[in-house]
């Protein structure tokens, strides 16, 4: 049924329609809405059976949710920024061990200095745990990709994570249609586990590995990420099929016919940047976009063939490798391999900075004057960053560059800040 | 359980008692029937304490729920022995995640098996004293505040001896270890640092908490059997000598538990809903040296320039215990001179 | 604020359009200032930038106008109320608001029908009732439905008797606005 909801209880409430068998909380924003409200449903009795356990720290949360699954539960749970940081060594051993537990993802940046708002830093930290990463484009998809994600997970023993936005995503009110238990039941057959800890035949989960195997075992992982790049469009089109909802899949194109100029970028700033490219397109510039929705798996070919007709790429993202550049534009890089392109990094919005449909044009009009950099810093200001570091220079205890900089612009913590969103 | 007859010979040490016990209290190594959570041909050292504990901890709770258990394995000197690739040691299920969450990973399981109906299969957790009092400290004071139903056992030979005999927070104060290094005007580990797990355990008013050592096997099996009685989180903290860490006699482990025992050092009590129930006195009090001068992790304490001052120190720590526990019972001690 | 921009985001959902609300993300804390907006459009919304041109701003806190830009990017065009018991004239904006239509600047003293009719100052509702009253962006029956979805028996009666109160109110000040000016 089609509501007016907030993103994280569109989320919760699809993951309810799961039947998790147990889900573990751990608060941290933005995250905490999804699972206060999962916690209420638990509580109520309405997703019985099923436990919902108030954890110590994201490291238990992620170890709790280890230990149901290898136990053959449907397991669950969600994190955000440090949470996802603190649970890093689990996230690794949940994806080493196999284990299809499914996680939300609410983006949110990583400190220091510390920084609540959205950004992709903390999906970007654990790409390489062997997890899949899903994006999701907006509150619909986010709750959509859950079913998938469940549906995915346990179809080939890998741990999932859907990714929204922090704030701008969980935090949106806005329509969602919430799918139907039935149909949810038929998408969704219950789990049953490759692996389980069973008293009646006893295995031994997690034995320490040598180099004479070490190899083989991740290798085989890397294999079940490839058979993903087949699932995720396949459960998508079945998916669509059903609901008529094209929500997943690898990657979306959007004007990308005779464009000179596709931009690509992850999550909920497509739809800003797909009202940006329509002004544009308006003005006669032809360009258009292309959103990753599976950022692990890596869809090369998928993507090669979205953007090898382009002359330039441009790749907007919410995160950074501090010291080299872009992240998604380094693997975009790889799948452009023998393919002429010029392609561009846009490192744009982090740590919540808004990016605007007015700043979004702008890129277009300069990249379409060939004028874009390599790597591009959106809205930056660099007259700030320019005296901070002539404040270095200056003295050798200039203090924390976080404050000098918020002093810098007048918005030292003591006054309110303006506009945050 | 079947055992055969056996003649009367006195050979003037406890491994006599055995067979003075009535037949079922006997511990009968060949019968056919006994439990077997772990497996031979593990790659545990010589004389290891924690095999030793660990394979009567398990068997015992096998035996208490009828072989509906699973383990949950910190990593470990436990967990590298019994597994190593492609073969393991282990005929329960078994899991090893990581270092500091198996307090964690055994709630998931418990929580699990309650949603799956499973009520009559229960969850031991396992670690050494690092997975236990350091990095393991946070999943394992959560799991006790939430009283999830999970005996924790800790196997504590007082150091990480899987990464090379380095301290952790269990490790006893002038105790060499490759981070205590005999050097300085303070060698090996110092006095005022560590953490009391058992009673730390307590505090959290969990139903059962209990200690033991490998030197009185039927005493461990009793704590794990009244253990997996009670519902909630339990915790046994059992005493395992590690010769390679602490440099004693692989054929000694047994003699230095009860020793640690009888010296004091380590006080082995009961205590349920928070309270101290049940004390194992000290059969024959023994001087901390006698402990000490056996394991070479205290060598520094004897020898060319001996530091009874230390010893003084460290029997101090022992008296303590006697009186905090009342481990030495005054009126049993004199009545046994008496005889 | 936060519901009061999630309850008119309902209420034109229940009018067949689409609508996103959303706030001004900031830690858990009572008394902090708080921006929230609403996109109301008859057409998919896709952009996720804050509302960056508004067409209306709603001031809950009038102690708020001095101390944060309010009415960067409105249009002259613009809709304003604000939560006070005072005219707008007497609010000390001196010649800003010289070139807007005055029938489009508006107070309300929405805590006091608040505190009539839920007998909490909390005057989101009355807002809204306002707002109606004042853009005619979405009408009463709307808001009266969207705040019993959002609370429910008696404090949704009550919260719509103080909506229907600033709805009232402001169509009547708009009416004499309109006398006014005819004469």
């Amino acid at each position: 049924m089609l509501r007016q909801i907030e993103g994280s209880r569109a989320v919760a409430e699809t993951v309810a329609l799961c039947r998790p068998e147990v889900v573990c909380a751990y608060p941290i924003s933005p995250q905490t809405h999804i699972i206060e409200a999962v916690g209420v449903m638990v509580k109520a009795g309405e997703l019985a059976p099923c436990e919902f356990i108030n954890v110590e720290s994201e490291f238990a949360a992620m170890s709790v949710a280890i230990g149901a699954s290898a136990t053959g539960a449907r397991a669950y749970t969600a994190t955000s920024s440090q949470g996802l940081l603190f649970m890093m060594e689990a996230v690794h051993n949940a994806a080493g061990l196999g284990l299809p537990i499914v996680m939300t993802l609410a983006n949110r940046a990583i400190g220091a200095p510390i920084n609540i708002w959205n950004d992709h830093s903390d999906a970007m930290a654990v790409r390489d745990a062997g997890w899949i990463q899903l994006f999701a484009e907006s509150n619909q998809e986010a709750a959509d990709l859950h079913v998938q994600a469940f549906r995915l997970a346990e179809e080939l023993s890998v741990p999932v994570m859907v990714c929204m936005d922090g704030f701008i995503l969980t935090h949106a009110v806005e329509g969602v249609d919430i799918l139907d238990q039935s149909f949810v039941d038929s998408f969704l057959p219950p789990y049953e586990p490759r692996q389980v800890l069973d008293t009646n035949d006893p295995v031994s989960i997690g034995a320490m590995v040598g180099p004479e195997a070490f190899e083989e075992v991740k290798y085989l992982a890397h294999l079940r990420q490839l058979d993903a790049l087949v699932r995720i469009p396949a459960i998508a089109k079945e998916f669509a099929d059903a609901t008529g909802r094209d929500s997943g899949g690898l990657v979306r194109s959007y004007r990308t016919e005779d464009a000179d100029i596709l931009i690509v970028a992850l999550g909920s700033v497509l739809g800003t940047i797909k009202d940006a490219v329509d002004i544009r397109r308006e003005a006669g510039e032809r360009v258009g976009v292309v959103g990753i929705t599976s950022f692990r798996p890596f869809p090369a070919e998928a993507v090669r063939e979205a953007l090898c007709q382009a002359r330039q790429v441009v790749v907007v993202e919410k995160a950074f490798s501090i010291g080299f550049g872009g992240v998604l534009s380094t693997d975009v890089a790889m799948a452009m391999q023998g393919v002429e392109t010029n392609l561009r990094t846009v490192v744009a919005g982090l740590g919540g900075r808004s990016i605007t449909r007015r700043s979004l044009e702008e890129l277009i009009e300069t990249a379409g004057r060939d004028e874009l950099e390599t790597l591009t810093f959106l809205d930056l200001d660099h007259g700030a960053v320019e005296r901070e570091r002539a404040r270095m220079g200056e003295t050798r205890r200039s203090g924390p560059s976080a404050e000098n900089l918020l002093r810098d612009r007048g918005t030292a913590a003591t006054a309110p800040v303006k506009e945050q969103a | 359980m079947t055992t055969q007859p056996v003649h009367f010979y006195q050979i003037g040490s406890f491994a006599v008692g055995n067979r003075l016990l009535s037949d079922g209290e006997r511990t009968v190594q060949s019968n056919l029937d006994r439990t077997n959570s772990i497996d031979s041909g593990h790659r545990a050292c010589q004389g290891c304490g924690e095999a030793l504990g660990a394979r009567y901890a398990l068997d015992a709770a096998m035996r208490a729920t009828n072989g509906q258990i699973v383990a949950v394995n910190a990593t470990g000197c436990l967990e590298v022995f019994s597994t190593p690739y492609p073969e393991t040691s282990w005929r329960i299920p078994w899991l090893h995640s990581l270092f500091g969450n198996a307090p964690a990973v055994a709630t998931g399981v418990a929580a699990a098996l309650r949603v799956k109906g499973k009520k009559d299969v229960r969850v031991v957790a396992q670690a050494g004293d690092g997975g236990t009092v350091d990095i393991g400290f946070g999943c394992l004071s959560g799991m006790f505040e939430r009283n999830d139903d999970v005996l924790f056992i800790c196997y504590d030979n007082e150091g990480y001896m899987n990464t090379g005999v380095q301290r952790s927070a269990a490790t006893p104060p002038a105790a060499r270890t490759a981070t205590t290094e005999v050097v300085g005007p303070e060698p090996g580990n110092i006095f005022g640092q560590g953490k009391d797990l058992p009673r730390i355990a307590i505090a959290h008013d969990i139903p059962y908490v209990a200690t033991a050592t490998v030197a009185d096997l039927h005493d461990l099996e009793r704590k794990v059997e009244r253990a997996m009685e009670i519902h909630g989180a339990r915790y046994l903290h059992v005493l395992v000598p590690c010769p390679l860490g602490w440099g004693s006699a692989s054929n000694e482990t047994i003699h230095v538990a009860r020793l640690a025992k009888e010296s004091g050092l380590f006080p082995v009590f009961e205590a349920e809903g928070g309270t101290v129930t049940s004390v194992s006195k000290i059969r024959r009090q023994v001087p901390v040296e006698d402990y000490l001068s056996i394991q070479r992790r205290y060598a520094h304490l004897f020898g060319k320039h001996p530091r009874p001052d230390v010893v003084a120190r460290i029997q101090a720590m022992a008296d303590r215990n006697i009186a905090r526990y009342g481990l030495v019972d005054e009126e049993a001690d004199s009545k046994e001179m008496a005889e | 604020m936060v519901t009061a921009a999630e309850i008119l985001s309902v209420a034109a959902f229940d009018e067949g359009r689409r609508a996103q609300a959303f706030p001004s993300f900031g830690s858990e804390r009572t008394g902090a200032p708080v921006v929230s907006f609403c996109r109301i459009d008859d057409r998919e919304i896709r952009t996720r930038e804050p509302v960056m041109e508004p067409d209306a701003v709603i001031i809950q806190d009038v102690t708020l106008i001095h101390q944060v830009d309010l009415f960067s990017g409105l249009s002259k065009d613009g809709y304003v109320l604000v939560n006070t018991s005072r005219a707008f004239d007497e609010l000390g904006f001196g010649d800003f608001f010289d070139k807007f239509r005055p029938e489009r600047l508006m107070t309300c003293p929405a805590t006091e029908f608040a505190l009539e009719h839920v007998g909490r100052p909390l005057p989101n509702a009355a807002l809204l009732g306002g707002f109606a009253a004042l853009t005619g962006q979405i009408t009463m029956e709307a808001i009266d439905k969207a705040v019993r979805e959002r609370f429910a028996g008696l404090v949704g009666e009550r919260n719509v008797a103080a909506a229907a109160a600033a709805f009232s109110y402001v169509t009547s000040k708009e009416e004499e606005l309109t006398r006014a000016s005819t004469n």
